[in-house]
């Protein structure tokens, strides 16, 4: 099978047979001025020192690699490495992808900035950027997340956002992206949707894995700086997947394990978020990729203790790493996540968040049957403060 | 996969837009505006659906479009979400629009029929899951072959397909033209020149234009910009046009008729059978069709 398009975005947004522009025609064009915007930016030394400097002083990159000891020694096997995108300013990976978008936009001179959260981590990196630029921020969230995440609503409110809830389907993060495309669908040529993970059309899941590419070219550099040499298998959570391919994308033609771990919910076979892993090729939100959908074709809902993890499709360029194996793609149960979640606590003081602890716990099944001068690199995609409060609940019910 | 005849439905061949040919140019020489109503298959059930169609025939409709419900419909707003939600929980499916399209093709034969929807359920009837590697526009193609075939043994002359823009159908287009259907296109106001060139050059059929930058729902005005947007595209094309999304009024349908020969009605008829009492639904549409073809005065209707 060829590997074109693994590396890099083929001309028409492809990889393989996944990604592409499934849009409606108003949003055509805006899509093609993106496009443009970017090249035009990559090409820029002045974009990319703004870039830069902002990562630098306002984000706090670079993040660490820190080492976990105590986890590593539990689990008997590999040493495990976490790159620490928890640190990173609003506490996870997103404001990478908030940060560089938002430059876009003001290149694009859009005066009005939309996005979907789920978790509400997306929607806070947003607006975190947008009022560090003064950009109107309007932020579509589920009318159930908002209930779930009722502390990154506030968030998002301090920092003069305006969270409009979306009461359609499961009301969670699908439906908020259906209706911030219907937003940019009606208010285009005013208005830059910021696309909050590698999904969507293109040129979306290409911007977004080299805003998040940070992640993983860092932690190549650390790597070989701590041990001399690079991982033997590197693992992340993947809901729309753009802190897994940000972490993957600059180990691509490294011979590095690549582990992509999705929600498995209450288990593969009852509700669940495991597009990869239990779903089929389809088209959702302008791309060819996996869904979960039924036989008439009809996206299902999805189901995940986390928020960030609950959501029916996944960035294209996965579903292409899968087809031709370069990635492994597993999944993590709600309960096996929260072990996860209380695991890396104990053992290493850092709460991540939900989405990360299916990482987590994935790691803490493989580590054990590797040796110990074997290092598997997991990419801390955030913290779980916002999570405290269902991971109680959740604990409380189960009994502990 | 290769078609082979017998894999070709009754239209296949020369009549590819005949239909439409037919009904467009009858507009285009005098005749009467058409009014092109869109009906949601299984809305508000499926076994509602075969009378709403000839409901609106009976009340003046040239053609029908025929919607196949989403769960996920992004060019769509409130009216026509709540609409595919309450089918789909009513059971409704690819079937109920192919049952729909064979109701109307009985009761009129040379009228244009074009079934409208999203490019997922429409992928669903064909095998998607089979590893490729196709560029993801080709991915699309041989997976509607299934379906097209049906669609052409149900009397379908074209598919509107929501989300796939120009550059991902050329297989898409081929599938259906093999099976006597044509992909019907649409502009939007933000389309670019160069786009509308490209569409004029592979459009059969017609073009759909996209009255206003925004989603489905009755608007209160045709948009100030249409009659320039027409402009932009008749100097590309002399494909037939027609317009939908926010016509609402028999005054649109004399508005936009002065410019196009075709109007496409939706969220307006939906509301129409919606806000119907629940034995009503037939005679309100029927009724809504005198209207806004202008066999009924509006003040008789009320
Ligand atoms: C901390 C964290 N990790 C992971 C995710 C999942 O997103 P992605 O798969 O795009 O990295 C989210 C989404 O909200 C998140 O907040």
């Amino acid at each position: 099978m060829s590997t074109a398009g693994v590396r890099g975005v083929r001309e028409s947004g492809a990889f393989g047979p996944f990604g592409g522009q499934f849009a409606p025609e108003t949003l055509m064009p805006a899509l093609s001025e993106l496009e443009d915007a970017w090249e035009a930016a990559q090409t820029d030394p002045v974009f990319r020192a703004e870039l830069d400097a902002l990562l630098r002083d306002y984000v706090g990159r670079e993040t660490p690699l820190t080492l976990a000891p105590r986890l590593s020694e539990r689990l008997g096997g590999a040493q495990i490495w976490l790159k620490r995108e928890d640190l990173a300013h609003t506490g996870a990976h997103k404001i990478n992808n908030a940060i560089g978008q938002v430059l876009l936009a003001r290149r694009m001179d859009k005066p009005r900035i939309i996005a979907e959260t789920g978790a509400g981590q997306h929607g806070v990196a947003t607006a975190t950027a947008c009022a560090r630029f003064g950009i109107e921020c309007i932020v579509y969230m589920g009318a159930e997340d908002v209930r779930r995440q009722a502390l990154n609503v506030f968030r998002m409110n301090l920092l003069g956002a305006e969270v409009v809830p979306v009461e359609s389907g499961a009301r969670t993060l699908k439906d908020a992206i259906n209706e911030a495309i219907r937003d940019w669908v009606t208010n285009v040529r005013t208005t830059h949707y910021l696309i909050g993970s590698a999904i969507g059309p293109h040129p979306y899941p290409m911007i977004v894995r080299e805003l998040q590419s940070c992640i993983g070219r860092e932690a190549r550099d650390q790597m070989v700086e701590q041990i001399g040499r690079l991982p033997d298998a590197a693992i992340a959570c993947v809901g729309g997947g753009s802190n897994a391919i940000g972490l993957f994308h600059p180990l691509v033609d490294d011979p590095v394990r690549l582990i992509g771990v999705e929600a498995a919910g209450e288990g593969l076979n009852a509700r669940h978020a495991a597009t990869l892993t239990g779903g089929s090729p389809g088209v959702l939100h302008g791309t060819r990729t996996y869904v979960l959908q039924n036989d008439d074709g009809q996206i299902t809902e999805a189901h995940s203790i986390s928020a960030g993890l609950d959501y029916p499709g996944v960035g294209p360029e996965h579903a292409w790493l899968m087809q031709t194996e370069r990635a492994e793609y597993v999944s993590i149960t709600d309960d096996e996540a929260l072990d996860g979640l209380k695991l890396l606590s104990e053992t290493e003081g850092i709460i991540p968040a939900l989405e990360t602890a299916h990482a987590i716990a994935y790691a803490a099944k493989v580590a054990p049957a590797m040796s110990q001068d074997q290092h598997i690199l997991i990419g801390l995609s955030g913290r779980g403060d916002k999570d405290v409060e269902i991971v109680r609940d959740a604990l409380a019910q189960r009994g502990g | 996969m290769t078609h082979t005849g017998s894999d070709r439905g009754p239209n296949a061949g020369a009549t590819l837009g005949a239909r439409y040919r037919q009904a467009f140019a009858a507009a285009e020489s005098g005749g009467d505006t058409l009014v092109f109503p869109f009906l949601t298959a299984g809305f508000p059930t499926p076994e509602e659906t075969p009378e709403l169609i000839r409901a609106a025939l009976r009340g003046g409709a040239a053609g029908l479009e025929i919607g196949v419900p989403f769960s996920d419909p992004i060019a769509d707003g409130p009216v026509h979400q709540t609409a595919y939600t309450q089918a789909l929980a009513a059971g409704a499916s690819l079937d109920t629009a192919l049952d729909a399209v064979r109701a109307a093709r009985e009761s009129a034969p040379d009228a244009p029929l074009t079934l409208m929807g999203y490019l997922n359920p429409f992928l669903a009837a064909g095998a998607t899951d089979q590893a490729s590697d196709d560029l993801p526009g080709a991915a699309v193609g041989e997976p509607l072959a299934p379906l097209a075939r049906m669609a052409a043994d149900a009397g379908v002359d074209g598919m509107i397909i929501v989300d796939l823009p120009v550059e991902e159908s050329d297989a898409a287009r081929e599938v259906l033209a093999e099976h006597g259907i044509s992909l019907i296109y649409l502009l939007a106001p933000t389309s670019t020149p160069q786009r509308i060139a490209t569409v004029a050059e592979k459009a059969t059929g017609f073009i759909y234009l996209v009255s206003l930058t925004g989603v489905t729902g009755a608007r209160e005005q045709v948009a100030a910009d249409f009659e320039q947007f027409v402009g932009r595209v008749r100097a590309l094309t002399d494909t037939p046009l027609a317009v939908g999304f926010g016509i609402s009024r028999r005054q649109h349908v004399v508005e936009v008729g002065k410019l196009v020969p075709a109007a496409i009605i939706g969220s307006a008829l939906t509301n129409t059978i919606a806000s119907a009492p629940a034995d009503g639904c037939v005679a309100a549409v029927e009724q809504y069709l005198e209207v806004v073809t202008g066999r009924r005065s509006e003040e008789t209707s009320a």
